[in-house]
């Protein structure tokens, strides 16, 4: 190593100049900074924007899995519209996204509400509610069909030894509302602690004053939250939202694990009826059109984002 | 007569606190305690309607155990899931504090739409992609492989962190910053002696973060992987320890439980970075 320099000024100053200079260049703000996104640029090009376009090719040409096939259009997308499987999964996403985000938002907040009191072993309860968000869902969800067992099911159980239902109680996974239910019970356990750590957050950042003032001037703890609590978690809010929305939308570990898309469909979401489709069935093109359609809220969500941020 | 009255309050309100916390603690904790409980019990208690099933009664057996590391690639499935995890992880982290720091501290032109695509791709769900890329994959020559897993995992990974690691970046005071490269340095030394040490905290976070992701991950490990070798923990638990038709919910639990111990571990020594990481990343935004 000692010889380094010496061997280097040997081979004459042309090449150190040259070295020198090629530092200077790499050393200017611009060419440093494209330098440095380059890595993680290329590999979202090839790796996302390239596949995102695939998607759309796939979705418009007859394409099964080991045999690419012809540009036809908009056959796919047409032939999906008028099917009765593909019809039934919209409503199914619809239903279940709305439910369990209603479900999440209002006994998320809640729970914020009641983790921002002063409590004992805060950590403690902390860790234990996020514990749902942590454990690979694929995992508990195989948990809760277990829970939900046609025949052994501990909830049939707890509720038939509690009176309050008749035995055998019902088929949690395989009766269509039931399912449906099962599945966002599912869903908004395992959302539910992101939810309520978000909102905490942004409730903890509520300067101490506004309820002070909103007690001085006689506001009920119902209308401090309403009137104060409420308005200044709007930002926190409308972004935990807006993620939570394309996340329950695009669902797929729950719904797979559980029901796979059954009894008769009525589970089905947008990423389940793709993967059946287009994997199971082989039938690449129309499982790419079926997937796409959650491009449309997912651009939604980034308008809003976007928007916000902007805004910010 | 205040102070007294004041306690009374206090005490109430606390009472309150902790009857609203415990139905939600309960809701969160109780899978687990089932899934836990599940697992030792034998197939004769098991399969006993008339039996409670929130306790084991006939003695704690550990057949189901045994009968992973027996009788299934249990543990080549956890080493694909810990191999594939470090190397994702690993990899992602070094592209996201290059691009982190690119984007969240030099001016160059069109930082601000490379961002902005950094956090659109964030919120791309990997479900929208599973078909293309396995399709890739399969170009690739990677198919039913764990690189194919190695690869495609910092798509999502790489958005997250560098998002999370910009927040981070932009506390690191500008001026600390501009003194070193006055005093001479370069400009890589000084992103690696000066502004990373300062950004300990936020990388720890994203390491936290992108190795549950991967270890948590569902949707691709099964679609670009179908042989049992290649595996990780996840989907080989939920796929191969249901024979048939038949489910084993002894040794599926069994599996359940051990496949998640490596998370559990993570989390429990870093619940705080956890906690920072998640507010971080979805809500400075």
């Amino acid at each position: 190593m000692a010889v380094g320099p010496q061997v280097l000024e040997a081979a004459g100053a042309r090449s150190a100049g040259r070295l020198s200079r090629l530092r200077e260049w790499w050393e200017q703000e611009e060419v440093f900074g494209y330098g440095l996104i380059l890595p993680a640029l290329a590999l979202l090009v090839s790796l996302v924007a390239f596949p995102f376009g695939m998607a759309i090719y796939f979705s418009l040409s007859d394409y099964w899995v080991g045999s690419p096939g012809s540009f036809v259009g908009l056959a796919n997308y047409r032939e999906i519209l008028s099917n009765e499987t593909f019809r039934q999964t919209v409503r199914n996403s619809f239903v279940f996204t709305a439910v369990a985000l209603t479900l999440k938002i209002v006994l998320g907040v809640w729970l914020a509400v009641l983790l921002a009191r002063p409590v004992r072993f805060k950590r403690l309860i902390r860790g234990a509610i996020l514990l749902p968000f942590v454990i690979p869902t694929a995992l508990s969800t195989l948990g809760w069909q277990w829970m939900f067992d046609s025949l052994y099911s501990v909830v049939n159980w707890t509720a038939i030894h509690l009176g309050l239902i008749s035995p055998p109680g019902p088929n949690w996974l395989g009766q269509a509302t039931y399912a449906m239910i099962a599945v966002i019970v599912v869903n908004v356990w395992r959302g539910l602690p992101f939810f309520a750590i978000t909102t905490l957050a942004g409730l903890v950042a509520v300067p101490r004053e506004y309820y002070e003032a909103a007690e001085v001037d006689g506001a009920s703890s119902w209308s401090r939250f309403w009137l104060v609590t409420l308005p200044l978690l709007k930002p926190v809010l409308a972004v935990v939202i807006l993620f939570s929305t394309i996340f329950t939308f695009a669902d797929f570990n729950i719904v797979y694990i559980l029901t796979r898309g059954g009894p008769m469909n009525t589970t089905h979401l947008f990423a389940t009826l793709a993967y059946q489709v287009g994997l199971n069935g082989g039938n690449l093109g129309q499982g790419s059109a079926i997937a796409l359609f959650i491009f449309p809220l997912l651009g939604a969500v980034v308008f809003f984002q976007l928007r916000y941020i902007r805004k910010d | 007569m205040v102070g007294s009255l004041g306690r009374r309050a206090k005490l109430r309100s606390a009472a309150f606190t902790y009857l609203n916390l415990a139905p939600y603690i309960f809701f969160a904790l109780f899978p687990f305690y089932f899934m836990f409980v599940t697992s030792f019990k034998s197939n004769a208690e098991l399969y006993n309607l008339k039996s409670a099933p929130f306790w084991i009664q006939s003695g704690v057996i550990t057949d189901h155990y045994a009968y992973l590391f027996r009788k299934t690639e249990f543990l080549t499935w956890m080493g694909n899931s810990l191999l594939i995890s470090v190397v994702a992880t690993g990899v992602s982290i070094v592209l996201s504090i290059l691009a982190g720091y690119s984007l969240s501290r030099l001016r160059f032109r069109g930082a601000g739409s490379f961002g902005t695509a950094v956090f659109v791709t964030y919120l791309v769900p990997p479900t929208l992609l599973f078909l293309p890329l396995s399709q890739v994959v399969s170009w690739m020559g990677l198919s039913d492989t764990i690189y194919a897993l190695m690869i495609t995992y910092p798509t999502f990974l790489v958005p997250f962190c560098t998002w999370l690691l910009m927040g981070y970046f932009r506390t690191v005071p500008r001026e600390v910053e501009e003194c070193a490269l006055v005093d001479g340095a370069t400009r890589t030394q000084t992103l690696v002696r000066i502004v990373l040490p300062m950004a300990v905290p936020g990388i720890i976070c994203a390491l936290l973060f992108s190795f549950t992701l991967c270890w948590n991950e569902f949707t691709y490990a099964l679609t670009f992987v179908s042989q049992s070798a290649n595996k990780t923990a996840v989907v080989g638990v939920t796929a191969d320890l249901i024979r048939g038709d038949i489910y084993y919910w002894g040794s599926l639990m069994a599996g359940a439980v051990l496949a998640s111990v490596p998370v559990v571990i993570v989390y429990v020594l870093f619940l705080d970075y956890y906690v920072s990481g998640l507010t971080a990343g979805a809500v400075k935004g």
